[in-house]
Formats: C-alpha cells, sequence, structure tokens
C-alpha cells in the first residue's frame, strides 16, 4: 500500500507492507505516482538495480534516488518492483515502459529523494519507508 | 506561523531572537497575514540554519519562504570561511541556479495577439517541454565538460545568442571556477540529452503583456527598456538533471561526512562541509558547474524562442533584459559592521538583488539597480522589480509566489483541461504535454505574488518597477 503525505511544495511518499521490501516496493510504486497512475504502466522492459547505504534509512533515499536516475537517463516509468534486503544492501529488479507522453499524460518530474520526514521503521501493523521528494 | 511568537521590528520585518543553539537571530521579512500564512516548518527549519557553524549576522527569510528541505524556500544564509563557516548542498538545493529570464520583444503585445495561436503552437513544437523530453543538443564527453566550464558564453560561441546577452546574465553569464570534474558520471549522464529542454512542474516559458509600470520606477523602467503595453518572455528552468543529480550526490556525501567534521546536524537535510575542507570545495565546484549548465540551458532555450519570433513575428527583436538564479551559493563580498567580509551567500528560492552603483551591475542599468524577476503562476502575474540600497539579507529577494497547496490538492480541485479553456476565455493560451501538470500548477494553488512583491517592496528588499501578465505559456 501507497499513499502521498502532505508537503507544501513537494512531494511526500509513503510505502507499507508486511516486510522491509514490501513497503520499499510501495514507496517506488508511490513515486511512479508522482509523475502518473501506476496502474497505466505495463511491465516491458526489466531493469535491474543494486544500491546500498549505512542504514535502512539512508537506504531508501538511495533506492528512490537510483530510480529517479533510472527513469531519467532511461525516459522510463516503472509499476512493479521486485526488492531484496539484506544488511543495508539492496537488489531489485524494476519493470516499466519507456514513457508514451499521449498515454501517461506525466506530470512533474522526480529531482531526487530528500531526507525530509525520512522515516523507515516496524510499526505494529507492518513496515513503513516514507520520506519527501523535490519535484 | 504565529506572529505573535515573533518579534515585529518593522512593518514588514519580524524576528526570532538567537536562543538554544542557534548562533544568530533569524529575520523574517513579510506582511502579518503572509507570516500568519507560513508553515511552523519554515520558524524550525530557519532556526536549525541559525544553528550552522560560521554562519553571519542572521538567517534571512523572504516574504514568499515555504517549508523546504533542511533551509526553509526562501531561506538565504551567509557563510564565513575564516569563522569556521560551511557549505551545505541542501541550502542551495537539487535544482542548482535554476532562475528566470526577461525578454524584450520590441513588440506592443496587440500586435502579438493577431498571430497569438500560431506563435503558442510554434513555440510549443520549439521549446522540448515536460518528462521525458530531449534537447537536440546533443553532447560529447568533452564538449559537455567545455559547456560546463563555459556557461552562456560556452552556448554564444556555439551560435546560440549573441555577446550582448552575456553582460545581461549575472557572473557575465559564466561562473568562473567551475570544477568539471568534480562532477559525477551519473550527473553527467543525466545531462546527455537534456541541453536545451525547459523540464516540467513549475518551469515555463511564457508570453507576457507589461500592464502597469510603477510610478515611482519610471526611471528604472526607462533604463530595464520596459514600456507598458509590450510584451516580454519569460523563461523559468534551471540545470535540469545534471543539477539534480549534483545535489543528490553532494547531499548524500555530505550526510555521511557530517559526523567526521564534528558538526552536529538539527537535521539531516542540514548536510553541510567546511568551506574549507575538501568536501566544501568539491561542491563549490560542481554547483558552479552546474550553474554553468542553468546558464547554457536558458542561452539555448532563448535561441529557439528567438527562432521561432523570426518565423511567427519577423518584426521582433528578442533582446535580454536580464538573467538571475534562485538556488545559488555565490562568493560576495559584504560589509559587515564596518568590515568587507568574504562570504559564502546562499540563497534558496531567493534571487540576488544587488542596488543601485553595485559593481556587478551591467553599466546601462547601475544607476537604478539590478532586475529582480519574480515568476508567478500561469493564470495571474509575474513582476519585475529592482534591488534597492542599503542593502539588505545580504542584498537578496524573493523568488516567485510560493505554493499555496500541495500537488494533490491541486489535482483534487482543478482539472487541466478545464483550467486550459478557462484561461483560454481570459485571453491566456496554455500549451503543456500533460494536463495533469496543469492542473497541479492551477493557478489557485500558489500564494498571491502581489502580497509577496508587496512585501518585498515594504521590507527594502526590491522596488517594484513593471507588473507583467500572461497571454501565452508553454509550461513542462
Amino acid at each position: 500500500m501507497w499513499e502521498h503525505f502532505h508537503h507544501g511544495a513537494d512531494v511526500g511518499l509513503r510505502g507499507r507492507g508486511p516486510t522491509l521490501e514490501h513497503a520499499f516496493a510501495e514507496a517506488a510504486r508511490a513515486l511512479t505516482a508522482v509523475v502518473t497512475e501506476p496502474e497505466s504502466v505495463r511491465q516491458t522492459l526489466a531493469v535491474p538495480i543494486e544500491c546500498s547505504a549505512r542504514d535502512d534509512e539512508l537506504l531508501l533515499v538511495e533506492w528512490l534516488n537510483s530510480l529517479v536516475y533510472e527513469m531519467a537517463t532511461r525516459r522510463m516509468v516503472f509499476s512493479r518492483f521486485d526488492v531484496r534486503i539484506e544488511d543495508h544492501h539492496l537488489t531489485a529488479t524494476a519493470w516499466g515502459e519507456p514513457v508514451d507522453v499521449a498515454h501517461h499524460q506525466p506530470a512533474v518530474e522526480p529531482k531526487g529523494a530528500t531526507m525530509t520526514a525520512l522515516r523507515v521503521a516496524h510499526e505494529a501493523d507492518g513496515w513503513i519507508a516514507q520520506t519527501v521528494v523535490d519535484v | 506561523m504565529n506572529p505573535s511568537e515573533l518579534i515585529q521590528r518593522e512593518d514588514t520585518t519580524w524576528e526570532i531572537p538567537q536562543h538554544a543553539a542557534m548562533h544568530v537571530p533569524v529575520r523574517i521579512y513579510a506582511s502579518e497575514s503572509l507570516v500568519r500564512d507560513m508553515d511552523d516548518k519554515v520558524r524550525e527549519q530557519a532556526c536549525n540554519v541559525a544553528t550552522l557553524p560560521g554562519i553571519v549576522e542572521a538567517v534571512h527569510v523572504m516574504p514568499d519562504a515555504h517549508w523546504g528541505y533542511g533551509f526553509p524556500i526562501g531561506g538565504v544564509a551567509a557563510f564565513d570561511a575564516a569563522a569556521g563557516g560551511v557549505i551545505s548542498a541542501g541550502g542551495v538545493g537539487f535544482d542548482i541556479s535554476c532562475g528566470v529570464r526577461c525578454l524584450l520583444t520590441d513588440m506592443h503585445a496587440e500586435e502579438l495577439t493577431r498571430v497569438a495561436s500560431r506563435l503558442a503552437d510554434a513555440l510549443y513544437a520549439a521549446i522540448p517541454a515536460g518528462l521525458g523530453s530531449t534537447g537536440r543538443v546533443r553532447l560529447s564527453a568533452s564538449s559537455l565538460d567545455d559547456m560546463l566550464t563555459g556557461g552562456a558564453r560556452w552556448a554564444v560561441d556555439r551560435g546560440f545568442g549573441t555577446r550582448e546577452d552575456l553582460e545581461r546574465i549575472e557572473e557575465h553569464g559564466q561562473m568562473l571556477h567551475a570544477k568539471p570534474a568534480a562532477v559525477s558520471d551519473r550527473a553527467k549522464r543525466r545531462q546527455r540529452d537534456e541541453m536545451g529542454t525547459l523540464g516540467s512542474g513549475n518551469h515555463y516559458l511564457e508570453i507576457d503583456r507589461v500592464v502597469e509600470i510603477s510610478s515611482n520606477a519610471e526611471d528604472a523602467a526607462a533604463a530595464f527598456g520596459l514600456r507598458r503595453g509590450d510584451a516580454v518572455v519569460l523563461i523559468h528552468c534551471g540545470s535540469r538533471g545534471l543539477g539534480h543529480q549534483i545535489g543528490t550526490d553532494y547531499l548524500r556525501d555530505m550526510v555521511v561526512a557530517a559526523a567526521g567534521f564534528g558538526i552536529q546536524l538539527p537535521d539531516r537535510e542540514l548536510a553541510c562541509a567546511p568551506i574549507d575542507s575538501e568536501l566544501g570545495r568539491s561542491y563549490l565546484g560542481a554547483s558552479r558547474a552546474a550553474t554553468n549548465c542553468a546558464f547554457a540551458n536558458r542561452q539555448i532555450l532563448t535561441h529557439l524562442a528567438r527562432e521561432v519570433f523570426e518565423e511567427v513575428v519577423p518584426a521582433s527583436h528578442l533582446r535580454l533584459l536580464f538573467d538571475v538564479s534562485h538556488n545559488t551559493c555565490k562568493v560576495e563580498d559584504h560589509v559587515v559592521d564596518g568590515a568587507t567580509r568574504q562570504l559564502y551567500v546562499h540563497r534558496k528560492g531567493a534571487t540576488r538583488a544587488f542596488g543601485p552603483r553595485h559593481p556587478d551591475v551591467p553599466d546601462a542599468l547601475r544607476a537604478v539597480g539590478q532586475p529582480v524577476i519574480i515568476g508567478g503562476s500561469m493564470g495571474t502575474a509575474s513582476y519585475v522589480l529592482a534591488g534597492m540600497t542599503p542593502e539588505r539579507a545580504w542584498s537578496s529577494a524573493c523568488h516567485g509566489a510560493g505554493r499555496a497547496m500541495s500537488r494533490h490538492e491541486a489535482t483534487r480541485r482543478w482539472r487541466g483541461r478545464t483550467l486550459v479553456d478557462d484561461l483560454a476565455k481570459g485571453g491566456i493560451l496554455i500549451r503543456s504535454p500533460s494536463m495533469r501538470g496543469v492542473a497541479e500548477e492551477a493557478p489557485g494553488a500558489y500564494k498571491d505574488v502581489s502580497a509577496v512583491v508587496d512585501a518585498a517592496e515594504a521590507a527594502g528588499l526590491a522596488r517594484k518597477v513593471a507588473r507583467l501578465e500572461p497571454m501565452i505559456v508553454v509550461k513542462g
């Protein structure tokens, strides 16, 4: 499950799930939703992604920034994410397709993930992974 | 923000005194109603900035300030290297040297209304706008480094614009001492296809009509070449993917390195490094390269706009009035307690606004002060102001209207197609690849830009010269 939370100028992303990996995957869907409806994105291409950080919060920032980079340089949007995390090291496959302006109606372009409202934690009902992206 | 919790120094100047870990006070330049509308996070973030090492005099907060990351958007802070001062990637932001330029057309707006639809379509076809768009200038690795060193001068050398343009850009269009070697391969890769692109979000190219010249600023309007009824072109965009990636790279590096420098960060987003450190020098060099990228980008877009005008309105002549940047860290001399000191002035969502007689203002404008271009929303107004003396807030002014609500809330309230149709009925032609993007940028999603510039003038930051209203808007 993902949602956007309030931030005046930019956009807050929040992913929730039963595992840390699910929460990261949902946060990634929230990132896509900044640009377009994730449901509108077909999964025709797979892109491998790998990153690491010294803790899981900074890993979330690295993960989202890796996706911003792939979206920008490949001119793609993604809608499915298989994420594996071990010792603050993430390997993932992101599925998506090239941006089709008429079909996706892309709104604003994410510039990068910030550390504002950054939080990765295990709560009573599962994992939460959230931060604000600059757009 | 509750004004009663601030000390009111003047009508439009408020202060949060130095307390707790703050080294300096916070000064907010705004009317009471603008203060009341500011998020409490602005206060919290400005107070956090006041705790950073080597900060000088005060943290200054512009009238359009809003909740940012680390620094508030609309935050200005200066640091002294000799006093252990820092440089902060979060204090500049991701879109390094994002800015606005204003071009005079030498045409009366009425002369353009006859061809407005054709002009809008031609501009939309010529200006790569929106997510996924690519520019027609592709750069090899060595020419990319040349661009990062040369800025707008590099672009002019390649036929994008004229020598005269360079005199009307901060730093004469070329930020010296840029370090392409301090820019990551990822940042360079992100820029490969993005030279001469507008971007998305609040970035735009628009044609405006000069609707009002301030009665007490006719001298400045004459010097600027602004006449009531004339058409002007505004271009708002930044350093594109390269700047965004430099912000990303150095924010991460500074967060990781802060503890090693013995810097206690009240917020990770305030990540910074001593100016006098390898990381600090490296960021300064990389951010200067991004500034050159932004200069070159706006220069190429100017060339594309000129090509369209030459085709559609041959009688026009697009001359650059001025180009300002509003996400920067610049080394400037300022007088503090009677002594001139070299300071590293961070302006995040704030415009440099040098007053009359400042040596860095072009000769032809020096008597009246530097033009300060304030972009509004696509349905309301923009303004041209002029810097004032005595300098306040390190010669800084606001940068725009500032958002009043989130993008999500805007799309809940408005439909892009309806907005486009309604604005067209009012004589404003919008061209954009994304109707959702238009809804997110709805005029109602922004604060009242007139209230912001009125406060800037009343606070002595910059004086109003001209009010501009949009006719044609190409949105990313």
